[in-house]
């Protein structure tokens, strides 16, 4: 039991963040008492503290809104320096609702046993990110918010929206019967605005003990959501390379340190030494 | 029924250009569907259930309920049109929470005050109930049990209730709820010409050119009488109108001199005019001369409270109303004092708005109408501010003829036809009868059949009086119907409710609603309502509305005539009268009340087969009571009614019943099948000459007094019972509003209406809020000594109340307003004041 | 060779990579620019809260955050859900059944994060959040006569967005109609007409203002508003005219009128004739 516990730690504690963070915008609506007013798109926390997601932030930008935007502006600073430090995907496994919701379509998938799947480049998101921005740029919208995800199953969480259901069904099927990863891995913008923001991020995980590592366990790979990021800083000792995932798409989820029978990962501050994460990855993609 | 082309094409464009703007709108198909269903709706005439104005309306019912109305277009008050209540007149006996059975606060199978409402029927809700009464009426007597009744009863109902308590039980317990709202009104009439109602009718609004309203809101409670105000205003050149108010509401929109005067200065303003008539030389001499007694009225009079109360201890003649004669000089030389600077100190009224509305009353050739209601009847001196606008009227001699007249509104459907005439009040009989007036007394027990001395000398409780007496626990039997006392009678904390919810007292309430004033009683009887029986209303211009029973009442529901006649059959005469008395007539021996009562030949006259009643088409209506008694109960008591009319004091004559029937409404007296438009004018109304045979073309004879001269009374100016002092620092007025009426029993159960008006909202002035820390739709509690209620400010509505003033409609059973209000009244009329309440606001 | 065949065929495969996902893309993109497109096009019973910039405005700024849901004491307005035509996510109420209340404070709009709600909205009555039409003259009760005018009841700038025009009813001959009238210089677009509208279907509602205004050609001017806004005649004033009279009668020529001389024999003749 206890190490039942011990090997599902992070997890638990990465559940407890992501339900906490609901939780507190529902205070409020249940109980009265306003502790934090609004959702993760722009909040205000005790009536003094603004948050604002900057990937919206960064569509207004895009759409030529540069002044008269209040809190919005402190409120995505706030928000940027966060995750600037503790990694921009830190957002995508310990706060983003569709996680939970692309973790349990993972699950279902490899329990059901689904093999079958479409590949295609992880690249993807920063190209929809851009044209995501474009699109703001030239309609002078912000465009993606018609369809996000994120900020609509939370809207609809906090404020109790019920077609927007429609989205996270959507999501969950492309999980589970199309693509492994699909969404979380593959496509979403709003991670990969994340990724860019955390890119300097010095908290990291280090495979510090890669030598303990089994041949064939492979544990690891199974439930990293970006596993592209692990294999070089665990193989690559030979090459020179550093065992510090120094990749900004490492979500911080910290599964690897919870699964591995020898304790190879855990976590380290780092100042990021320059790395090409965007080549290497991409080596490592066609090998998983 | 087709669709016409053009109607076709005209839907057609509104379809599509509603559909442009990207709204949906009704197919064709629909409207089409709905005028099939049109062709099998049957209509009939019957008169709005609201006000006292009286419009009328068609009913049209279809399956046993009625689906639709339509104003009646054939009918000379409203030709076709309604105000937004009378719009869904078709909606007020459809609420969801209709009552349909007797309930009967029980606990273990008994009565309990503590128990809950459980369904009994009617034998046992009536058993139940005449038991109290006796062991009321066996240990304390007659003045132990008592009626509370309304201007909403018709005719016939008010007359059925007048007899079963002053014939029947002895006791003189009856009042309506008009004591609230009209008894002010009717004092006036009596101290000034002998006989009640106004001499004038609704034409004077075509044929005057002045208007001038003392306290009358008459845009939002007189809508179609104010639209025909507005029309003569617009048409007219001449004309104009003139607004007096404690505070700015709709009627000022049209006012030519709108004047805010501060509260009770009415009687300064009143009296001025008088005065300007006078030092100006420019009354009427001859008909002052011919036509006009003078008279000075008791002053310092208190203020109809408690004996006991401060007031009414320091006040010399409290509760007195005797006339003493004057000359004309020294009628004038009483006015003195109201200057035109004395005046506008007093009432804040700029002098030239003053001498503006003098000058139009003054002017002999303005003809000038003066309206007024609630803002001076409900006043603690409404009788004398009355006999202060007649004065005005009869030093001018604008009385009595096309475009001159002093013209009291009512607020109730039948306050004139019902509450008025018949004799409701615990101090009249049919009529204008009284009891204290033996002559009176013995015609009513002539035309009763009743043994000399039945009906009790000694007036009854009035309305306030009989709080105070339930809750002294002097009288313990107490029947409410067809009004919301719980939600009408002031100062309910300290004296209606205590009253009720004592364990001595028993408390019945008919309604169809669950009102705040049923849900305290003991026992609740469910109510038929409006089209649900044989009924007919008197409005404010003598005009006497009848109409069939349409539909059915749901449930167990029976009309208040049904309960009142069925009820006396629980009564041997014996035990109603006590056996010394009933001796008295030994042909009654062992008849129930009842019998005595409503099956005295009279009453039960005409027989009564199923289907009988009939419209002109042909269509054959129920009528549940007569059904029920097995004769035409309804004509049996008008006609005898009518008896009243033509062996008492004549000058009320109403038509034989069956007329009614045939036409939408006759303005009474109704001689020789004639109508009377004006009274006192000999060529209009037949009964000068029958008064005074020598009656010269035009010549005014006042035949409701002996000598044909009217009143004109002089009465001072008195302070009101209390004033705003530095704790309580704002004047409250009560009033009304466009969308409700009454206490909102039927029309807060609009759906349309309640949306439209949800709640009643505190007006004030934006000052004033400002300096107590309010906002547009902040909640604020409104205190007064007695009570409080929390609603919240309104700053941009309708009613713009002066600086020192706030407003708060009526209508509305989650804010009691009334228990904020001090039960004194005006010690003639016994008319509690609703219009000044000094209050303090505090910040929710 | 091989080796440079290899190396093509890489260099192919990822310049197809590429173009697959270039495309997925670009197809993604241009659904989501026709979503966004498509949803620029409000329902017209959707409105804003005060204060809203243009729709285009708006909706470059309006981060879908609801915090002016939340301050709004009514609790009128909502986020748009998917199933409806308002842009999701972004705050409208629907005047019929729950209007603006025209808060002094303007809670709303103090809540607004990135001044989609524009912040120098301070005084409520300056708000435009539509215009109030009354849409359905035909069915609207006032104008049959009955005395209805609740819109004008309820209207917090009455008098001013909503006035009454009394008005003669030939029908009957002896009552008045009172017609409601909207001023589009004061109608804040609040909707509390329409909710209190007792109309099965409302017959007064609020609509967008550019859907309910309309606009007089550019080539015209109307010549009384012109002098009023000027102060005085746009074109200088005739010299004085002279006309020939009878004896003892001037003539008004502002208001084309006759006066006679007390006495005149014309006098005496017109009058009488008046009188007839």
């Amino acid at each position: 039991m206890l190490t039942l516990l011990r090997q599902h730690r992070w997890l638990i504690l990465r559940r407890f963040s992501q339900l906490l963070v609901i939780g507190l915008f529902l205070v409020g609506p249940i109980t009265g008492y306003w502790f934090i007013k609004g959702n993760m798109s722009s909040s205000l926390t005790l009536e003094i503290l603004p948050l604002t997601e900057p990937f919206l932030f960064f569509q207004m930008l895009a759409a030529g809104v540069f002044s008269d935007f209040n809190e919005a502006l402190i409120g995505v600073l706030i928000v940027v320096a966060f995750y600037f430090i503790v990694g921009g995907r830190v957002y995508c496994s310990w706060v983003c609702p569709i996680n939970i919701i692309t973790d349990a379509a993972r699950w279902l998938r490899q329990k059901v046993g689904i093999r079958s799947n479409a590949h295609f480049s992880r690249q993807t998101r920063y190209w929809l990110l851009a044209a995501i921005l474009l699109l703001a740029m030239v309609m002078g919208t912000l465009a993606y918010e018609f369809i996000n995800p994120v900020t609509i199953i939370q809207r609809s969480l906090v404020y109790g929206l019920s077609a927007s259901i429609f989205i996270v069904v959507i999501i969950f099927l492309f999980d589970f019967l199309i693509s492994t990863r699909g969404w979380c891995g593959h496509l979403c913008p709003m991670g990969a605005m994340y990724s860019l923001i955390g890119y300097f991020s010095p908290i990291t995980i280090s495979a510090t003990q890669r030598k303990d590592c089994q041949e064939g366990c492979n544990a690891c790979f199974k439930v990293c959501p970006e596993p592209q990021v692990i294999s070089l800083p665990l193989r690559g000792e030979k090459k020179g390379i550093s065992p510090i995932i120094h990749s900004s798409n490492c979500t911080h989820c910290a599964r690897c340190i919870d699964v591995c029978p020898t304790n190879v990962f855990e976590f380290k501050v780092s100042i990021r030494a320059k790395n090409k994460p965007i080549t290497k990855e991409k080596i490592h993609e066609k090998v998983t | 029924m087709k669709l016409s082309r053009r109607a076709f094409i005209k839907s057609q464009a509104v379809a599509a250009a509603v559909s442009s703007a990207g709204l949906s709108a009704l197919a064709p198909s629909v409207v089409q569907a709905e005028d099939k269903e049109d062709e099998e709706i049957r209509w009939d005439k019957i008169p709005c259930r609201f006000c006292g104005t009286g419009c009328s309306v068609l009913a049209g019912t279809l399956d046993g309920r009625i689906v639709a109305t339509q104003g009646d277009p054939d009918a000379p008050v409203n030709k076709g049109l309604n105000c937004i209540k009378g719009y869904f007149l078709s909606k007020i006996m459809y609420g969801k929470d209709r009552l349909t059975q007797p309930l009967l606060k029980m606990k273990d199978g008994k009565h309990h005050k503590e128990g809950d409402y459980t369904p009994v029927s009617w034998d046992k809700a009536f058993d139940v109930m005449a038991d109290k009464w006796k062991t009321a009426l066996k240990d304390k007597g007659p003045t132990s049990v008592g009626l509370f009744g309304s201007g909403q009863w018709t005719v016939w109902e008010g007359y059925a209730a007048s007899k079963l308590i002053k014939a029947g039980f002895r006791s003189n317990n009856l009042d309506p709820n008009a004591r609230h709202c009209m008894a002010s009104a009717v004092g006036g009439f009596m101290r000034t010409f002998g006989i009640d109602e106004p001499m004038g009718c609704y034409d004077d609004f075509e044929q005057g050119e002045v208007f001038v309203l003392w306290g009358a809101n008459m845009a939002e409670a007189h809508p179609i009488l104010w639209s025909r105000i507005a029309d003569t205003r617009l048409t007219k050149k001449t004309s104009s109108v003139h607004v007096l108010s404690t505070f700015k509401h709709r009627s000022f929109e049209l006012a030519d001199n709108g004047m805010i005067f501060e509260p009770q200065t009415d009687l300064i303003i009143a009296n001025y005019i008088a005065n300007y008539i006078i030092q100006n030389k420019a009354y009427n001499k001859d008909f002052v001369k011919n036509h006009v007694n003078f008279k000075k009225t008791a002053t310092d009079i208190g203020y109809g409270l408690r004996p006991e109360h401060e007031l009414e201890k320091k006040a010399k003649n409290s509760g007195k109303g005797k006339l003493t004669g004057i000359s004309f000089e020294e009628y004038a030389k009483a006015l003195e004092l109201y200057s035109l600077e004395y005046a506008v100190e007093h009432s804040k009224v700029p002098a030239d708005r003053l001498e503006e509305l003098a000058k139009a009353y003054a002017d002999p050739k303005k003809k000038v109408m003066s309206l007024w209601t609630m803002g001076v009847n409900q006043h603690t001196r409404g009788v004398w501010m009355n006999g202060l606008i007649y004065n005005i009227h009869l030093l001018m001699g604008k009385i009595s003829e096309p475009g001159n007249s002093p013209f009291s509104l009512t607020g109730q459907p039948s306050a004139c036809g019902t509450a008025r005439e018949v004799g409701t009040f615990s101090h009249r009989l049919p009529a204008d009868m009284v009891v204290k007036k033996e002559k009176h007394r013995k015609i009513a027990e002539k035309i009763w059949k009743l043994p000399e001395g039945t009906i009790n000398p000694k007036p009854g409780f009035h309305a306030v009086k009989m709080q105070r007496k339930m809750k002294d626990k002097v009288m313990n039997c107490y029947w409410q119907m067809c009004n919301n006392n719980m939600q009408a009678a002031p100062n309910i904390n300290d004296e209606l409710l205590p009253a009720w919810r004592a364990p001595e007292n028993f408390i019945t309430v008919s309604d169809p609603y669950p009102t705040v004033s049923a849900v305290e009683a003991d026992l609740i009887l469910p109510t038929s309502m409006w089209a649900e029986k044989e009924g007919a209303y008197g409005n404010a211009e003598r005009r006497t509305q009848f109409w069939r029973q349409q539909v059915d009442a749901p449930g167990e529901s029976q009309s208040d005539l049904w309960q009142i006649m069925e009820f006396s059959k629980r009564f041997t005469i014996e035990e109603a009268w006590g056996k010394e008395h009933a001796a008295k007539m030994p042909e009654y021996k062992g008849k129930t009340m009842y019998e005595v009562l409503f099956e005295n030949g009279v009453v039960n006259k005409f027989a009564y087969k199923d289907g009988e009643v009939k419209d002109g088409e042909g269509n054959q209506y129920q009528n549940t009571e007569s059904k029920h008694f097995g004769y035409y109960a309804q004509k049996g008591l008008f006609e005898e009614y009518r008896q009243f009319q033509i062996q008492g004091h004549k000058g009320h004559e109403q038509a034989p019943f069956d007329e009614y029937h045939k036409v939408r409404g006759m303005r009474w007296p109704v001689v020789d099948g004639k109508e009377t438009l004006w009274r006192f004018r000999e060529g209009y109304d037949p009964h000068v000459k029958y008064y005074k045979p020598d009656a010269k073309k035009g010549e005014v004879y006042f035949y409701g007094k002996k000598d044909g001269r009217a009143n004109i009374i002089f009465a001072p100016y008195e302070a009101p019972a209390e004033v705003p002092d530095e704790e309580y620092n704002f004047w409250m007025s009560t009033g009304r509003v466009l969308e409700h009426w009454h206490s909102g029993s039927m029309t807060q159960r609009v759906p349309e209406l309640h949306r439209a008006v949800p709640e009643a909202l505190v007006y004030m002035h934006p000052k004033d809020a400002k300096k107590q820390g309010l906002k547009n739709g902040s909640q604020v509690k409104i205190v007064s000594k007695r009570g409080e209620i929390i609603t919240r400010v309104n700053l941009r509505g309708r009613n713009k109340p002066p600086e020192g003033l706030v407003f708060v409609p009526w209508f509305d059973a989650s804010r009691l307003v009334n228990k904020l209000i001090l039960d004194a009244t005006d010690p003639l009329s016994k008319e509690t004041d609703y219009k000044k309440c000094p209050v303090k606001l505090v910040k929710v | 060779m091989g080796s440079k065949s290899l190396s093509n065929k890489k260099r192919r495969d990822f310049l197809r990579g590429i173009a697959n996902v270039a495309c997925g893309v670009g197809i993604s993109a241009m659904g989501i620019g026709w979503l966004a497109n498509k949803a620029s096009a409000m329902p017209p019973q959707a409105i804003r809260p005060p204060g809203a910039l243009d729709e285009d405005g708006f909706l470059s700024r309006c981060v879908r955050c609801g915090l002016c849901v939340r301050d709004c004491p009514y609790d009128i307005l909502s986020l748009a859900d998917l199933d409806s035509d308002v842009p999701v996510g972004t705050p409208y109420f629907t005047a019929r059944t729950g209007p603006c209340e025209m808060c002094d404070d303007i809670p709303c709009v103090v809540a607004c994060p990135t001044g989609a709600l524009d912040r120098r909205l301070v005084d409520i009555n300056k708000a435009r959040m539509g215009l109030a039409v009354l849409i359905d003259q035909e069915e609207c009760i006032a104008f049959q006569g009955l005395r209805c005018e609740v819109c004008f009841n309820v209207c917090p700038l009455q008098d001013k967005a909503i006035s009454l025009e009394y008005r003669h009813n030939d029908r009957t001959g002896k009552h008045a109609l009172l017609i409601p009238i909207v001023d589009s210089q004061h109608c804040t677009g609040c909707g509390l007409c329409e909710k209190a509208c007792i109309m099965e279907e409302a017959t007064i509602k609020v609509l967008p203002a550019h859907i309910a205004k309309g606009r007089l050609g550019e080539h015209y001017r109307l010549g009384w508003k012109q002098k009023q806004k000027a102060g005085k005649s746009l074109v200088t004033p005739d010299a004085e005219h002279k006309f020939n009279l009878p004896e003892g009668v001037k003539y008004d020529y502002d208001n084309s009128e006759l006066h006679y001389e007390k006495g005149s024999a014309l006098d005496t003749l017109n009058r009488r004739r008046g009188k007839q």
